[in-house]
């Protein structure tokens, strides 16, 4: 420690006053807000009965984790996590291999792959719904021509992965596809000399070179999947249990006017999101993007 | 954004007062706006703002903005369960002196009583609505009188391969707590206690949820039942091919008139079938309220245009080019109106035997709730689900429960 010179010394401090703006502003903007709906759901605070607002203390998060339909959409908001995320991935690899080894039309492919992702999530699942409606969609009289599939809670929620899944597929391809450049050719010529055929080479070469990025791009899509909200509220609303916990608190805290209860629920949102962000990068050592450049 | 300009040039003519009114989608509103303007001589102007078509997203713009004490607007267009919700929390302002006597002269009491809270004024009554059964005459010559005849009829009908399916709005949301409220006061029965404060769900209510429970297991249900909105079962019953009945508000009839000539020939109504049939014709009131938001900088004249917008002339207007229902008695014995609004005495009956929806500051929650739970129909468990209505609706009643 005594080895860091004057100099050093001054760059650093100049680092923090540079720095120092962009800092505020974060603190401005993220770190208000989530002190202030800490410090909300500590209180019973429900905008009708502005008369009755008090401190309560952890009483709201007791009445929330206690509530069958908190954990009821806590369940739903894990399964669509787990079961898009993984397909997803699967897809997602497929679709950057192609993309990757496309030898005509490169730029055009990419492009068009990206479509989906382009779209604004709230027109695509407009355009779900519609195609799911019992008596107008082309899908439904397709594959349910008797049913109102988006009714039936299964199937409800089997729609509203699918078009999780339609969406973000290209931006996991996208995503892989940077680790995939990563994968050094002569590695993989060198592994087709000694024998190894396309499916060894993917599993015993380019997977291990690639766990950096995948990981990355799980971590990410899994923080942006919990947080689920467009495409449930366009394509069913919450009804016959598919609300997502965003759905429940957007529920409670928009429409039912109850501040407290409703910070609760996004602070426990929160709390989900960093155990999951916590999990990727110290258990499975998802390095923090811009942070990997040591180990390679 | 193109409005915007032109409103505040009308605002500058007229000595700069801009009243602005928030309120849903209403065919022709718009002519109103125009005759209270004209009559207000240039004292002020009305601005019309729509607000979006669905109750909840009208409910949530407005409830946004009060609760940030926004000045811009002024008379609040509030569905009649929205009246307590919005007294309680401050966000409008009471009705008092002149401005109250013209209000109470002449209105039914069942659309005035939604416009109060505490025992105070805090809206006037501009539209009212209640469901009727509507049948066709073709297939059901003399209409049910009671909900158990009702689903004989129309499983005779489907026996003998007639179109004999009842529509009634069965989705989840307000429609089906509509539902749930008019069976319950036509058993005789009371959801919330009388002053809102304790969960009933008596036997009545669980009278109530069998009749859900028994038309949505009957052959003579939609098979989209369970997703079913007022416009949905409007248009399978325009179509012709399935329904003989469908339970819904009066908005039917011109529809069906312009979409269904044919049909309209044969399209009767008659009053909603309860479950005691001595209580048939009861129905819950729906509709609309005008109130003057406390925030609103211009409360004289805000007061002045909310009584023209819903005078005894425009209500009128309003009922034969709109169709909706006025709330003031006289407009109903109105020569005019026998024409173009034949269904009128038997909504006037309707309106002298309300069944008003639990009115309480709470009732988002509460209406939440009980679509929640009576979700689908078909597997309503009477008994069961009357219990879990009780405690759930308790905490909701005491803001303490969580919503779905």
């Amino acid at each position: 420690m005594k080895t860091v010179t004057d100099g050093k010394k001054a760059e650093r401090r100049l680092g923090l006053w540079l720095c120092a703006p962009a800092a505020l502003v974060m603190v401005a903007v993220t770190a208000y807000p989530i002190i202030y709906s800490v410090w909300l759901s500590l209180q019973r605070y429900d905008l009708r009965f502005p008369a009755e607002r008090e401190f309560v203390g952890i009483e709201n998060y007791v009445t929330v984790l206690t509530n069958s339909y908190w954990w009821s959409a806590f369940g739903v908001t894990t399964l669509i996590t787990v079961i898009s995320v993984a397909i997803e991935l699967v897809l997602g690899m497929a679709l950057a291999l192609v993309m990757h080894r496309t030898l005509v039309a490169r730029g055009l492919i990419r492009t068009v792959a990206l479509i989906p992702y382009g779209i604004v999530t709230v027109v695509a699942a407009f355009s779900w719904r519609y195609a799911w409606d019992d008596n107008t969609g082309y899908l439904a009289q397709l594959f349910a021509p008797d049913a109102a599939p988006l009714t039936q809670r299964a199937s409800a929620l089997g729609i509203i992965i699918l078009a999780e899944v339609w969406k973000t597929v290209p931006f996991m391809a996208l995503l892989l596809m940077a680790g995939l450049a990563l994968v050094p050719e002569d590695l993989l010529k060198a592994a087709s000399m000694d024998g190894a055929g396309p499916w060894q080479r993917f599993t015993k070469v380019m997977l291990p070179v690639m766990k950096p990025a995948i990981l990355v791009a799980l971590l990410f899509r899994t923080l942006d999947a919990f947080r689920i909200f467009d495409n449930i509220f366009v394509l069913t609303s919450g009804a016959q249990q598919t609300g997502s916990v965003s759905m429940q608190t957007y529920n409670n805290l928009i429409r039912g006017l109850n501040l407290g209860i409703g910070s609760t629920m996004s602070v426990l949102i929160f709390i989900a999101v960093a155990a999951i962000a916590f999990l990727f990068v110290k258990v499975f050592g998802a390095a923090a993007p811009g942070n990997d450049g040591g180990k390679r | 954004m193109i409005a915007s300009p032109l409103v505040a040039a009308c605002g500058s003519d007229s000595g700069g007062i801009t009243v602005n009114v928030y309120y849903s989608t209403e065919e022709n509103f718009d002519k109103v706006v125009a005759n209270c303007n004209a009559a207000a001589a240039g004292r002020y102007t009305i601005a019309l703002n729509v607000l979006p078509r669905g109750a909840d997203d009208q409910r949530e713009q407005m409830v946004r903005r009060l609760a940030a004490g926004d000045t811009d607007m002024d008379v609040l267009g509030l569905d009649v369960t929205w009246v307590a919700e919005f007294a309680e929390a401050g966000w409008i302002s009471e009705w008092t002196g002149q401005d109250k006597a013209d209000v109470e002269d002449g209105t039914l009491a069942g659309p005035l009583a939604t416009a109060k809270w505490e025992d105070k004024l805090y809206a006037a009554p501009k539209n009212t609505n209640v469901q009727l059964l509507w049948y066709r005459s073709d297939l059901v010559p003399t209409p049910p009188k009671s909900w158990g005849e009702m689903l004989e009829q129309a499983q005779r009908l489907k026996a003998e391969g007639k179109p004999g399916g009842i529509l009634m709005t069965g989705a989840q949301y307000e429609g089906l707590v509509v539902q749930f409220a008019t069976l319950t006061a036509g058993a005789g029965g009371k959801i919330l206690s009388d002053d809102s404060t304790r969960a009933v769900v008596d036997d009545g209510a669980v009278k109530a949820l069998e009749a859900l429970r028994d038309l949505a297991n009957s052959p003579a249900a939609s098979p989209s039942l369970s997703n079913a909105k007022e416009d949905n079962i409007r248009q399978e019953f325009e179509s012709g091919k399935s329904a003989a009945f469908q339970l819904n508000w009066p908005f039917v009839y011109a529809s069906m008139a312009k979409s269904n000539p044919d049909l309209a020939k044969v399209f009767k109504w008659a009053p909603y079938p309860a479950i005691d049939p001595s209580k048939t014709g009861t129905a819950t009131l729906g509709g609309f309220n005008l109130a003057i938001s406390s925030y609103s900088q211009h409360k004289p004249e805000a007061f002045e245009a909310a009584k023209c917008l819903r005078s005894a002339e425009n209500q009128k207007y309003s009922a034969i080019n709109s169709g909706v229902p006025p709330t003031i008695e006289s407009v109903y014995d109105d020569p005019e109106m026998a024409q173009p609004y034949p269904m009128r005495d038997a909504i006037l009956d309707e309106l002298k035997n309300p069944a008003v929806r639990p009115i309480t500051p709470a009732y988002q929650n509460v209406s939440t709730l009980i679509s929640t739970i009576l979700s689908p129909p078909g597997a309503i468990d009477p008994k069961a689900t009357a219990a879990r209505l009780r405690t759930e609706l308790q905490d909701a009643l005491d803001s303490k429960g969580v919503l779905p």
